[in-house]
């Protein structure tokens, strides 16, 4: 193995108003491995890389690249150093193809100065086969699912023959089938001697595929190591500073009279006859893979869609959902799976994140009660340990765990009784998600219901009282706590139990 | 930069002391513009800009599209934008116009009608809710765009405009309704005092009514603010209503002021008023934007309107400033937004 390095950033520094996202920090990685680099949201890891590839200008420090000192200002400059990046947020446009989302901005061009769409299709399929990616460069990309439009975004990726790839949390949209393809994929990159710097939150992968590993505390370097002298624990301790216990505290609840029952809920080809019932105190997950319908049923049942049949009874009343507001008036709550379409008003202030949902509760006769409000947003703050400089801090200044704190906090103004929660820790390091458990579990003890998405096979087995399994739109299955194991709900979720 | 200290708490405090500073400076950095235009303009006309009466002059002349540049920051804030509101202003001063007019008038729109001044007063509000109420409809019932829609009232409510009054002035009009105006209360020019109570009206509407955080919370992320339980149809027809609202009573006091109802009033407004209100800071961005910005940013316009007259330079060359004005004041916005 080489022993110089293909990349030395050495003493970088970078604030934000209010904020030091990076304080003297340093990262060394050597040719033909994989370098992961871990820590909890707001550790300062994609800010590193932003700074690496020149989305962002460091304050000091300096970046060696391939011998090089270099300074960039513009992401194109990265690129023809040869550093490319997987953004943890995917961008692709929707309306063109496959192979135009992978070589946009550098397009074959025939003798004519045209695009050659020919041969860029052509040069896809040649990536494609190279790589074993079972993709069609022809379709138009809305047409994919998430998963496989992460691939697309790797595939790009690879198609610069970078030196160095940055991937950023690659994984958390896509299935363990394809999770196996980019890691066979990663390996053949390092043996060809390109650097991979794997940005993760999962523990499992990272010491499957990584040689070394660095962690990055509140903006500061903590260590670096091989990654075989380390283990998760140590890891874990790394990351937060502190020994973590319990990952998954569901306490004992009482459970109680049924709350909510769905009754034969029908829409499109993602909800089909679901039918189930959710008691107070209950956690009740719903499990299955990705697009297997499980975020369509809760957004049915919230009236995000309209079900085209079926009923929905709270307290044993049935309750009319055409929007939202109806499924709020019932005392129904939905904490949604992708944090930045559907939650965060990332441009408002922390106070109007949180009270987007409850403010009639706080403005009587239409008018702002605003020191009950800053009284409730403080108390919110404090019992969530949410972490901001001010309330009246912008929502996207905060790191993703502290986001989604605000916005559970947004539904707890409320004042629900069923509580459903989409991916509730995706995205967020392992100190917030720890907190996110402790919140969910404590409002199950108090007596809410609450129905619980999540594609994290720990978390559902750690916090569910009781799992139901969707396969393609339909339930596959229900599990009790007592009986439920991770293959019980793989075969149930692939919808192989038919033998069972 | 060769004195900074080790210790990392120091950095750190001095660092964001330092950075609120500039955030300070950047919040208020159009008040800053407007004093500077006015030092300079004062200099450069020999003084006879910052004359009492002058300021007056500048301030009376600018309530109109203030008026409407405080209900453009609520449109503008949830993306929207109503390029019909110069259009509105012309309907509601020839309709208005028409139920003021005396028996002296030569051309009468209806002969015989003698109504009290407040039923013309609230014919010009009440056309100017309606047609934005009508905006509000193709926007969140047929869910047409906003530019769209409101592009067609652009041309449609002039149209009305025109055949309303034959497309001729209804003039002649009664002296209760002329005083909207040219009276004045306490020497404060009636006009100002109407954008004043509007101004702070509005404020209080966007900052401490639930319409309001409302208006913030679809600009923000419409998306996350229907899930949150927002009716966000009727918020923004409600916003549609009120600018339509505005945009009649600019045209009572425009119509007042010249004594006429004329379809030609408010020509081209709506680009005063939309110019008003993004050098006021509301952003084409989403829910980011101030009342207090708009007025100010109505301010500049009429100051520059003003102070350009008093240098005698073209019209011309004040349309030419007034675009570059414009112009800069994006490209601030975008660098505070970035």
């Amino acid at each position: 193995m080489a022993d110089e390095y293909i990349l030395r950033m050495s003493n970088i520094t970078k604030t934000f108003p209010g904020v030091v996202a990076l304080n003297d920090v340093h990262l060394d990685v050597r040719p033909g491995t994989v370098h992961a680099l871990v820590g909890e949201n707001g550790a300062g890891k994609s800010t590193l890389m932003k700074v690496l590839i020149g989305m962002y200008q460091k304050d000091s420090g300096t970046v060696v690249f391939d011998g090089q000192e270099v300074d960039l200002h513009e992401t194109a400059e990265g690129l023809d150093l040869g550093i490319s990046m997987i953004h943890q947020e995917l961008a692709p446009v929707p309306e063109m193809t496959v192979a135009e989302n992978i070589y946009l901005g550098r397009e074959p061009l025939n003798g004519l100065r045209l695009v050659d769409k020919a041969l860029m299709r052509r040069m896809a399929q040649e990536l494609f086969d190279e790589w074993s990616i079972p993709l069609d460069p022809a379709v138009q990309m809305k047409k994919l699912t998430v998963a496989s439009m992460q691939l697309v975004e790797i595939a790009k990726a690879i198609s610069y023959d970078a030196k160095a790839i940055i991937m950023d949390e690659p994984t958390s949209a896509i299935t363990d089938r394809e999770v196996d393809l980019l890691f066979t994929m990663i390996r053949r990159l390092r043996d060809r001697g390109t650097a991979i710097i794997y940005i993760s939150h999962k523990m499992d992968e990272i010491f499957k595929i990584s040689d070394e590993i660095t962690v990055f505390r509140d903006g500061q370097w903590v260590l670096t190591e091989p990654a075989s002298s380390l283990d998760i624990p140590a890891l874990i301790t790394a990351m937060v500073g502190r020994e973590l216990t319990h990952m998954f505290p569901k306490e004992e609840a009482e459970i109680g009279d049924v709350l909510l029952e769905v009754r034969n809920l029908n829409r499109g080809p993602l909800v089909k006859d679901v039918s189930f019932t959710l008691r107070k105190g209950e956690i009740l997950g719903l499990a299955g893979l990705v697009g297997a319908g499980r975020t369509e049923v809760l957004e049915t049942i919230f009236g995000v869609h309209r079900a085209e049949s079926g009923q929905i009874l709270v307290d044993g009343e049935r309750v009319d959902v055409h929007e939202p507001r109806d499924a709020i008036a019932a005392g129904m709550a939905l904490l949604t799976e992708d944090r930045r379409a559907t939650g965060i008003m990332g441009v408002l202030s922390v106070r109007d994140n949180m009270f987007a949902a409850a403010l009639p509760r706080y403005s009587p006769g239409g008018m702002v009660d605003r020191k009950r409000i800053d009284r409730a947003a403080e108390e919110q703050r404090t019992a969530l340990a949410i972490k901001t400089p001010s309330l009246d801090q912008l929502i996207k200044n905060l790191s993703g765990g502290n986001q989604q704190k605000v916005l559970v906090s947004r539904w707890l103004l409320t004042m629900p009784d069923i509580l459903m929660i989409d991916e509730p820790t995706r995205g967020i390091d392992v100190g917030a998600k720890s907190e996110i458990h402790r919140i969910i579990s404590t409002l199950a003890k108090e007596g809410k219901a609450v129905l619980m998405v999540s594609s994290e096979m720990p978390e559902i087995l750690g916090m569910s009282d009781r799992i139901l399994v969707m396969h393609e739109g339909e339930v596959t299955g229900e599990v009790s706590r007592a009986e439920a194991t991770q293959d019980k709900i793989m075969q149930l979720a692939t919808g192989t139990d038919a033998a069972a | 930069m060769s004195t900074t200290t080790n210790a990392p708490q120091d950095s750190a405090t001095a660092i964001t002391s330092r950075f609120n500073w500039g955030e300070l400076a950047r919040k208020y950095l159009i008040i800053l513009i407007l004093i500077g235009l006015i030092v300079l303009l004062t200099i450069f006309t020999g003084g006879s800009f910052i004359k009492t009466q002058n300021l007056i002059n500048v301030v009376r002349q600018v309530s109109a599209i203030g008026i409407i540049a405080c209900g453009m920051t609520f449109v503008i804030i949830t993306l929207g934008i109503d390029l019909s509101v110069g259009a509105t202003v012309a309907v509601a001063a020839v309709v208005s116009a028409s139920l003021a007019q005396t028996d002296q008038a030569s051309v009468i729109k209806f002969p015989g009608l003698d109504l009290p001044v407040v039923v013309a007063v609230a014919a010009a509000l009440g056309v100017g809710a309606l047609l934005g109420l009508l905006n509000g409809l193709l926007i969140t019932k047929a869910r047409i765009a906003p530019f769209i829609a409101t592009l067609g009232g652009f041309t449609a409510y002039r149209g009305i405009a025109y055949i309303y009054s034959d497309g001729r002035p209804i003039s002649t009009l009664k002296d209760g309704f002329n005083w909207f105006g040219q009276g004045d209360v306490l020497g404060i020019p009636v006009p100002i005092i109407l954008f004043a109570l509007v101004a702070v009206i509005a404020s209080i509407l966007l900052n401490r009514t639930r319409f309001g955080r409302y208006t913030y919370a679809i600009g923000g992320n419409d998306q996350a603010a229907r899930v949150s339980g927002i009716n966000i149809d009727r918020v923004r027809l409600g916003i549609y209503t009120f600018v339509g609202l505005l945009a009649g009573l600019a045209g009572l006091i425009l119509a007042a002021r010249i004594g006429s109802g004329n379809p030609t009033l408010g020509t081209q407004m709506e680009l005063d008023v939309i110019a008003a209100t993004v050098i006021g800071g509301t952003s084409f961005v989403g829910g980011i934007g101030t009342i207090w910005g708009s007025v100010v940013g109505a301010l500049i316009i009429g100051t520059i309107n003003n102070g350009l007259d008093l240098l005698n330079v073209s019209p011309f060359w004040q349309m030419v400033v007034k675009g570059a004005i414009i112009v800069v004041a994006i490209i601030i916005d975008e660098r505070k937004n970035r």
